[in-house]
């Protein structure tokens, strides 16, 4: 199925919502609309110069002596691996996806009764969905690396801490995508549900989760995704996994050994992308 | 079971009156059919019966406890009692046939066996016989979006079956079928009238598809009862007043048929 990807659910790359039975939205460029455009346009413009100017952006600086020099150096060594490394990084690589894993799993499990509650099709009554929504957007306001960097600064430097962050991220990723695939499911059953006399949980086990579950099941393996990369840098800010490696030998200058580190990130990456995208085709 | 309709008025939040004042007695094992211009409250009427829609005031009744008044668990228990088969099927299209009826059954069980999908033995045997009923048992196990449109309307009339109903209400059940399979569910529909003694109520716009299986033909216009009574009354004539207007050729599903080359 090809459904157009609705504004609401704009994530990068997130997989497609459910066909939803909305309109398309029709643009018109005629009249007064044209010079709306026009502004909008200036406008962004406008930002835009601003923006530059505000953080000294500067397209001789790319071109520099130095910045040449300094790349040259870096690349020269990443393109000398320092292999024997590739040993001890093993182990925090599987940490890395280890952390993924368990806040994958633990996030979608509480996300899915939240999602529930923020469907309105579900439950119709707007005292719950929309405090529940609203706490929702709280928490997907909040970036991952701010999440780890006060876990780190609660429970201490560890894997734990980073655990903790992605939970929530993933929580907020899965609960928002779930629910609005939830809205959009066919509504026929769950009239044939009430209608056979059927209570709520028994409208929702007979009626919600056999529709909703193959995007549940999506969303959570692109949580898994995100994730991955997620926790790969997590360590930047003393959350554990393979990015304190990373950082550490990013200090001491050993371009030899970070390359490694980001070979060997990039190849889990990808192998884990790959999987998960096969998978998630399987499923919808 | 009897079903009785006291002053009944529906009026729509956006100010339409769904059902204006009506008063009807339905008695039990009857063979309803519903007849009406698109928008003349059919579909409201029988969505009224289980309270699919409120009703703005009267009451509605069956064997003598309200409906209107019902509440909760009691209103479930009512609805338990009553099969709904819709013209769009309302299937979990992604789950086997098998899950489908047995969700009929729901009603018999405490929510915390059903929220496991655990279900006893004997549920799956009455799931079964429901699916004999409508001659497609041995599509049991199959996922209910592999059938054709008949075999999923037979499949929502087993999982109404499953719920042991005393009532049957059907909204156009035929309307997104050929004229072949419409025979055959209506003759479905027929069969366990006449055994089961299930009272049932069906809307429908083949006037003579109404006249073939119904014992009592109501007609509605504009949320009012304009006609009631057995189909030897329900000449021409008074379809042409129920409708305001001489019958259409595409009221009749001989016309249809012969549009589609079938034979019927
Ligand atoms: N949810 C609703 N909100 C407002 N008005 C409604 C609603 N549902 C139905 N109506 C109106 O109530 C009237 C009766 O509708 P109803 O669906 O019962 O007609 P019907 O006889 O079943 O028509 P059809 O043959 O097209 O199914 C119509 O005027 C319709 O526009
Ligand atoms: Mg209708």
């Amino acid at each position: 199925m090809t459904p157009a990807p609705t504004p609401e659910s704009a994530e990068v790359g997130a997989p497609p919502p459910p066909p939803s039975k909305k309109p398309a939205p029709t643009l018109d460029s005629k009249g007064p609309q044209r010079y709306k455009m026009l502004a909008t346009w200036l406008l962004f413009l406008i930002v835009l110069i601003a923006c530059f100017y505000q953080v000294d952006a500067n397209f001789f600086d790319l071109f520099s002596v130095n910045a040449r020099d300094n790349m040259n150096r870096i690349l020269g060594e990443m393109v000398r691996p320092d292999w024997s490394y590739a040993e001890d990084i093993w182990e925090p690589m599987i940490e890395t996806v280890q952390i993924a894993i368990a806040a994958t799993v633990i996030g979608s499990i509480l996300a899915v009764p939240v999602a529930l509650l923020a469907a309105t099709n579900v439950i119709p009554k707007k005292m719950v969905s929309i405090p529940v929504r609203m706490v929702l957007n709280l928490v997907r306001t909040i970036p991952d690396l701010l999440f780890a960097a006060i876990f780190v600064a609660v429970f201490g430097i560890g894997a734990f801490a980073g655990m903790l962050a992605l939970v929530f991220f993933s929580f907020g990723l899965v609960a928002k995508l779930t629910y609005e695939a939830i809205e959009a499911i066919d509504p026929g059953p769950l009239e044939a549900m009430t209608s056979v006399g059927a209570n709520k949980i028994q409208l929702i086990v007979f009626g919600v989760i056999p529709q909703a579950l193959p995007y549940f099941f999506s969303y959570v393996l692109y949580a898994f995704e995100v994730n991955v990369r997620a926790a790969a840098v997590l360590g930047f800010v003393g959350a554990g996994g393979i990015g304190l490696h990373l950082d550490q030998q990013l200090n001491s200058l050993r371009y030899d050994r970070a390359s490694i580190i980001i070979l060997i990130t990039l190849l889990v990456v990808l192998l884990i992308d790959y999987a998960s995208t096969y998978l998630r085709r399987k499923l919808l | 079971m009897m079903i009785e309709f006291k002053n009944v008025v529906k009026q729509y939040p956006n100010g339409t009156i769904g059902l204006n004042n009506i008063n009807l007695k339905i008695n039990e094992g009857e063979f309803v059919v519903i007849v009406g211009l698109s928008g003349a409250g059919k579909s409201t009427l029988l969505r009224s019966i289980n309270r699919l829609h409120d009703i703005s005031s009267g009451e509605i009744t069956i064997d003598g406890k309200s409906v209107t008044r019902a509440g909760g668990k009691q209103l479930r228990r009512i609805r338990r009692d009553i099969g709904m088969i819709f013209q769009s099927f309302n299937l979990v299209k992604r789950a086997t046939v098998l899950r489908n009826v047995l969700s009929g059954r729901v009603g018999y069980h405490s929510t915390f066996s059903t929220m496991f999908g655990y279900f006893p033995k004997e549920d799956t045997e009455i799931a079964l016989d429901a699916l004999s009923r409508v001659n497609i048992r041995e599509k049991a196990y199959i996922r209910a979006d592999q059938l054709s449109g008949g075999q999923q309307q037979r499949v929502s009339i087993a999982r109404a079956l499953a719920q042991k109903p005393k009532v049957i209400l059907a909204d156009e059940p035929v309307a997104s079928l050929d004229p072949l399979t419409t025979r055959q569910v209506m003759d479905d529909l027929q069969r366990i009238n006449r055994e089961l003694k299930i009272t049932t109520i069906v809307n429908l716009h083949f006037i003579d598809l109404a006249r073939e299986y119904a014992t009592r033909i109501i007609g509605l216009r504009a949320g009012e009862v304009v006609f009631d009574g057995p189909v030897s009354e329900a000449t021409d004539a008074k379809f042409a007043e129920i409708y305001g207007r001489p019958i259409n050729e595409d009221e009749l599903l001989a016309a249809e048929a012969a549009k589609g080359g079938v034979t019927v």
